[in-house]
């Protein structure tokens, strides 16, 4: 067991982990943060995505130790006083998703992504979520929730 | 107590945003992986690496010993008490199949079957002995190419004696639907045309993205078992017929489930082993699969060979169509897999009036995991061939595709239309959502544009693609299931409960996984019950809740599961209304119901739904032989399926350097009758496109010649990202269907079902003037360049060097 | 799925690295972990100890060394693809690191890992090859440079020892170079069927000097000298380039797998060349 301690959507824990410990598992198991999920065990689907120290990761990806003394942001921390954020708002608004599964993952690549460009062009959202799996969608409406998103920062 | 939103004037048709959002979009949410309870156990799987071999010994010792372990399960435990997984339509009486257990008992018939069952403390410490089991197997050969299993050189199942499961025909002239399509033939063969050709539907994978889970508790009176299914009612009496639980002693629930497509209309030897590993340690058991067990063992889709034969005349119009299949199964029967070809038996003929038809199907058992139904299941491989071989006619006759469709196809005025192959389709528009999907492509210029890029040879060439389909949908009309020898039905059922407070609980029989039921059937119900949407509650996917049900596949769940909303909420308006009577003073027949109020005609007198509601829950001024509720049940079996439709339209350039085959535009005009919702129904068909779109282009589930699964993970299984997809156009038109009152027709598989011909239409096309007529599917790079240089495209089955050899390697250092 | 069981430790300087991998038989370094983590997940490796170097300040960052670029082996990916150093003077190595997997496994994946995993279809070892990269490798003896033709020995396997590390790349200035890296995948978030990385300085309208480099037509990276030779003093125009790179394929034995067999790669490698040869020099 280590001990770690990481700073989780605004909250400090202390826990004593195995090093073997995914993040994504972490957050599951051990905070009950079961927002984020697990898709794939080969790092391809993203659905696992959350923010260390503000930069999108694949959390599956990432070992809890690794985090030690960082900052991760999952899709449970973006709301503020019950507000969702832009982006949150923006899949609810244009239908940006169906059964939800890769939607934690789709949202917090998002908000990374319009970070790096705010104003993305439909080729530039559609290659800066190429790490990111939807089968329900087609896309479409996830494009145009980010495309949205970045309308309404502006 | 009555609503105070004002609600728009339409319910049904209007863009409502879904009401199941503000979870999922917040990380609220409850995947049955999510949960955890007080002293749960969990489940690891041992599967075999081998597709076809005898189980000599399994020496559990060393895991049984580990930390953490409870037990360990094999074959030989629970073979008196597992049962057998059922095939739940036999498509003719004599089906043969081989005996399907959850675990291995001594045989295991594909790479990935389950051998022995880990329960441990931590799922890390179940991962951990489940690699301490030492299993002894002995190999045995494989039948894996399934035209040489079809011939019995090797068998499947050694004890069954042959590979055929079941071979099954229709032919119009012994069905009096229509005439001999030998005599077409022959008539072709002199003077006519004739076009043959043989079509492979290659294996896909659903990969619905949320992976597979279970948990079982044993703990109360009732077993309470949660799992990420399309069918928790199949589930729930599944388990009791298996495992001989009492069915009223079992609750199943499908909390939210991430995704289907198909992929989770099954009932899995992961819940079988689950439930047993909980009922052995009287504890919560949970087993969650990883993605490489989804891909080895979550059922499989499409996968056969399509023998075409196309009889017509000189002008096009078509005389006769042969249609001789040979479907893998793999390893097993599944709930429905046998019946998976025949549910597009019905649908070859497309929307064409052919006088003549006939379909053979022989079912053909192989060493791979076995197959069952993928989002359209069956339809989706109908539609291709029948809209190929349309396109190779057009070309055989140097006419434009769309005028070949146009000269066969069934006019508008010609409804309702029975069709060669017995099927009455109640309405539809052909000429109208192809006119519009014409034009909002740009038909005809981009024919110019493809005439000017092959006079140039330019090195990129376009071509475009063009797939009219139809599908039988609504899964449902129960007399017809019967005689089609399926042991189920096909109705639905739904509920409601008006709540004193005028707020109203719907509980449906389907159970949603993406498809916006929550919102959907809000709509049905605010309409006609004149409540606010916001004040619908509909309920779902738990036994318990929502008693009867049969779930949610094959497009069914709003033309049967809506209706029966519908029905339900008549029902509510039907006892209402002599209650209302009674509390007004007035004669039942001066009533009227208006804007959710009962008003007496020609005064100013009325009471809305929700204070009658809480009246009756008062009880006060109603009789004693008064019913003190509102509420009401309601089933809907419709008369018949129903028949959307639509015009699918793509433009493909073919890099003729590199084979690589890129969508420029994608228009479609579908054509699903009445619409509740447009924007669920746009969201269905989008990821209905891609997912056809990824059958034409990427994926493609591949074992190599020991059986073992090569595309094992998505490194090489290839969904495609929103990088590898064009935007999509999309329109509709609309003839409201005639066999429900609400005038829909499904939409799920509709996008599925339509794209993947249009697709590869487009690709062959690109190629015609290079004397190509197909390229087999999926269409990559390396098979359509091979086929431009006139090799055969035998692509070799290896995954990525960064997967097998890498990890291999990294394994021995 | 979860790894299986190991000790992790995280020194703070090369030298406690080193002692670490020195001190324990079955070690295996930790960079990014976009490679290592997915390999234990699928428990195909299970190591006794994990060392992880991402606590090593000095192995971060990118600086110049007079007509070098020298970039510690744990700058992350999107370091290199973003910095302004690398966009000057080595154009070459953030445009294929650019094309590397996805936004999320190149916040964390790291220019030293991808090299030392030294995947036959990852697209580092190509570039570092065509730009002349050296490596510099510590040990227990100290440190050596190794130059990026020699360091990639076969697949998965580079000149970096089991207690090795490889601490910096330094790359020789390529100021003013035009350059292309041509990745050729099915689908986008995909490693290379075939890659081609060339740089091209122009004098006027002609080619002056050419570096071209394959990714995953052979276990390890190769470069296509003849080619390189035949563009010299050649004009930038597409006959004359599709002539040098018809050579493109030769000495060559790429793979067979289900993405295309080594005849179609064969063939591959020489459209894409003269496409990444005529991008690279503008035309
Ligand atoms: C979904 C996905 C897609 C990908 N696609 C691509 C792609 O298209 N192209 C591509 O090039 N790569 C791709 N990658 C791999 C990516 O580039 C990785 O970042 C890289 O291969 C490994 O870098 P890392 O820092 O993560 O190393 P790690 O995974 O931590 O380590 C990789 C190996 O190198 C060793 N190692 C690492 N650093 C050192 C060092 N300094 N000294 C000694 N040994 C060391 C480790 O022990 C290990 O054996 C992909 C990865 C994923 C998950
Ligand atoms: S679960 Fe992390 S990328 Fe799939
Ligand atoms: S919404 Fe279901 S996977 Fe994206």
């Amino acid at each position: 067991m280590t001990r770690i301690t990481v700073n989780v959507d605004g909250t400090s824990y202390t826990d004593d982990v195995e090093p073997r410990t995914l993040l994504v598992h972490y957050l599951r198991e051990q905070l009950g943060k079961t927002g984020t999920v697990v898709g794939c065990d080969t790092s391809n689907c993203g659905a696992c995505t959350v923010h260390l120290d503000g930069r999108s990761v694949k959390s599956c990806s990432v070992l809890a130790v690794q985090a030690d003394g960082h900052e991760v942001t999952t899709i449970e921390g973006l709301a503020t006083n019950g507000e969702l954020h832009p982006v949150q708002r923006a899949f609810h608004e244009n239908h940006g998703l169906q059964c939800g599964f890769c939607t934690p993952g789709m949202i917090m690549q998002s908000i990374d992504l319009l970070a790096e460009n705010p104003d993305p062009t439909d080729d530039e959202v559609r290659l800066g979520l190429e790490g990111n799996m939807c089968r329900c969608t087609g896309y479409q409406n996830i494009v145009k929730s980010v495309r949205a998103a970045a309308g309404g920062a502006k | 107590m009555t609503a105070v939103e004002e609600r728009p004037a339409a319910e049904l048709g209007s863009p409502r945003l879904r009401k199941e959002d503000q979870r999922l979009i917040t990380g609220r949410t409850r995947w049955t992986d999510n949960i955890t309870l007080p002293g749960m156990h969990h489940l690891a799987m041992v599967r075999s690496p081998f597709a076809h071999a005898r189980i000599t010994g399994i020496d559990t010792g060393a895991a049984k010993s580990a930390s953490g372990v409870v037990t360990v399960l094999t074959g030989a435990d629970l073979k008196d008490e597992q049962g057998a997984l059922p095939n739940a339509w036999a498509i003719i009486p004599e089906q043969k199949a081989p005996e399907h257990p959850s675990i291995a008992v001594e045989h295991v018939a594909f790479a990935g079957e389950i051998v022995a069952v880990v329960v441990a403390r931590t799922a890390a410490e179940a991962r951990d002995a489940a690699d301490l089991v030492d299993v002894d197997y002995e190999e045995l050969p494989v039948a894996l190419d399934l035209k040489a299993a079809a011939a019995d050189e090797v068998l499947a199942h050694p004890d069954l004696g042959t590979n055929v499961s079941a071979f099954w025909e229709f032919d119009s002239a012994a069905a009096d639907t229509g005439g001999d399509v030998e005599a077409a033939i022959s008539a072709a063969r002199d003077g006519g045309v004739l076009i043959e050709r043989e079509y492979r539907q290659q294996r896909l994978i659903p990969a619905f993205m949320e992976p597979r889970s279970i948990a079982a508790d044993p703990t109360g009176e009732q077993l309470t078992v949660w799992s990420a299914t399309q069918v928790p009612h199949f589930v729930k009496i599944f388990l009791a017929l298996v495992l001989g639980i009492p069915e009223h002693k079992i609750r199943v629930i499908a909390p939210d489930v991430g995704g289907g497509f198909g992929g989770k209309l099954q009932f899995t030897p992961e819940e079988v082993l689950t439930v047993l590993a909980a009922r052995r340690t009287g504890k919560p058991c949970k087993y969650t699969e990883t993605r490489s067990e989804s891909l080895v063992a979550a059922h499989h889709g499409r996968d056969q060979w399509q023998k075409i034969t196309l009889a017509a005349t000189k002008d096009g119009t078509v005389t006769g169509l042969k249609v001789d299949l040979v479907a893998d199964m793999g390893a097993y029967l599944g709930l429905v897999t046998s019946a998976i070809p025949i549910l597009g038996a019905f649908m070859y003929n497309g929307i064409y009036k052919f006088p003549a038809y006939h379909l053979s199907c022989t079912n053909v058992f192989t060493n791979k995991a076995w197959t069952d139904a993928y989002r359209g299941a069956g339809r989706p491989e109908a539609t291709f061939a029948i809209e190929r071989v349309m396109d190779e006619l057009a070309a055989e006759l140097g006419m434009d595709p769309i005028a070949v469709r146009e000269k066969n196809w069934i006019k508008h005025d010609e409804f309702p239309f029975t069709t060669v192959s017995g099927m009455q389709y109640d309405s539809g528009n052909y000429e109208a959502a192809t006119a519009k999907a014409k034009e909002l492509f740009g038909y005809d210029e981009l024919r110019k544009e493809q005439q000017q890029r092959r006079e140039s040879v330019d090195p990129v060439q376009l071509g475009i693609g063009v797939s009219t389909f139809t599908e039988m949908c609504g899964l449902a009309p129960s007399r017809w299931l019967g005689s089609m020898g399926y042991v189920g039905g096909g109705w639905e059922h739904a509920s409601i409960r008006m709540l004193p407070t005028g707020k109203v609980e719907v509980i449906t029989g389907t159970s949603p996984h993406g498809q916006g039921h929550e919102t959907a059937w809000s709509q049905i119900v605010a309409d006609r019950l004149g409540v606010a949407f916001d004040d619908v509650e509909v309920l779902h996917g738990d036994t318990q809740i929502a008693a009867r049900g049969l779930d949610s596949y094959g497009s069914r769940s709003l033309t049967v599961g809506g209706m029966a909303v519908l029905a339900a909420a008549d029902k509510v308006l039907e006892k209402a209304k002599p209650i209302a009577a009674e509390l007004m003073e007035a004669s039942v027949d001066d009533l009227e119901f208006v804007d959710g109020k009962f008003g007496v005609k020609g005064t100013d007198t009325s009471m809305a739904l929700g204070d009658l509601a809480f009246a009756v829950f008062q009880g006060h001024k109603l009789s004693a032989e008064s019913e003190h509720s509102l509420d009401a049940d309601a089933t809907f079996d419709p008369l018949d399926f129903s028949f959307p439709h639509g015009t699918h339209l793509c433009a493909v350039e073919v890099d003729t350097e590199t084979g690589r085959s890129t969508i420029r535009s994608y228009v479609c005009v579908d054509d699903v009758g009445k619409v509740v919702n447009p924007l669920i129904v746009e969201g269905q068909v989008h990821g209905g496109i891609a997912q056809g779109i990824a059958q034409a282009l990427f994926e493609e589930g591949v074992y190599d010649e020991s059986g073992t699964l090569v595309t094992g993970s998505f490194v090489d299984y290839l969904v495609p990202t929103a990088a590898d997809l064009p935007a999509f156009v999309t329109d509709r038109t609309e003839t409201p269907s005639t066999t429900n009152e609400l005038g829909v027709k499904g939409v799920g598989e509709a996008g599925t079902i339509a794209s993947t011909p249009a697709v590869v239409n487009a690709v062959v096309d690109a190629l015609r003037s290079f004397g190509v007529n197909d390229v087999e599917m999926p269409c990559t790079p390396h098979r359509v360049w091979s086929t431009l240089q006139g090799r055969a495209a035998d692509t070799p089955a290896a995954p990525h060097s960064a997967q097998s050899t890498s990890m291999s390697q990294e394994g021995q250092a | 799925m979860i790894p299986a069981a190991f000790d992790y430790h995280a020194p703070s300087t090369v030298d406690e690295a080193l002692a670490l991998l020195a001190e324990h038989d079955d070690a295996k370094v930790l960079a990014g972990g976009q490679s290592l983590i997915p390999v234990l997940r699928l428990r195909l490796a299970a190591p006794e100890v994990i060392v992880d170097l991402g606590r090593i300040e000095e192995l971060r960052g990118i600086r110049e060394d007079g007509d070098a670029l020298v970039i510690g082996a744990m700058t992350p990916h999107h370091a290199v693809e973003t910095d302004a150093l690398v966009a000057e003077h080595a154009k070459l190595l953030a445009l294929a690191t650019a094309t590397v997997a996805d936004p999320q496994v190149r916040h964390r994946g790291t220019i030293g890992g991808a090299l030392v995993h030294a995947d036959p279809a990852g697209d580092l070892p190509a570039p570092a090859v065509a730009l002349g990269a050296e490596l510099v490798i510590a040990g227990s003896g100290g440190r050596r440079t190794v130059a990026a033709e020699d360091f990639f020995e076969d697949l998965f396997t580079t000149a970096v020892g089991e207690d090795d590390l490889l601490v910096e790349i330094r790359v020789p200035k390529h100021t003013g170079w035009g350059a292309h890296y041509e990745k050729f995948t099915r689908v986008v978030q995909q490693w290379s069927i075939v890659g081609v990385a060339a740089a091209v300085r122009l004098d006027g309208d002609s080619i002056a000097e050419a570096r071209v480099a394959l990714t995953n037509m052979g276990s390890t990276p190769v470069r296509a000298a003849a080619v390189e030779q035949a563009l010299v003093g050649q004009p930038a125009t597409a006959e004359a380039v599709q002539a040098a790179a018809a050579q493109a394929a030769e000495g060559t034995s790429p793979p067979s797998d289900s993405n295309g067999d080594a005849e179609y790669r064969r063939h591959l490698a020489t459209v894409l060349t003269r496409r990444a040869v005529l991008a690279a020099a503008g035309a």
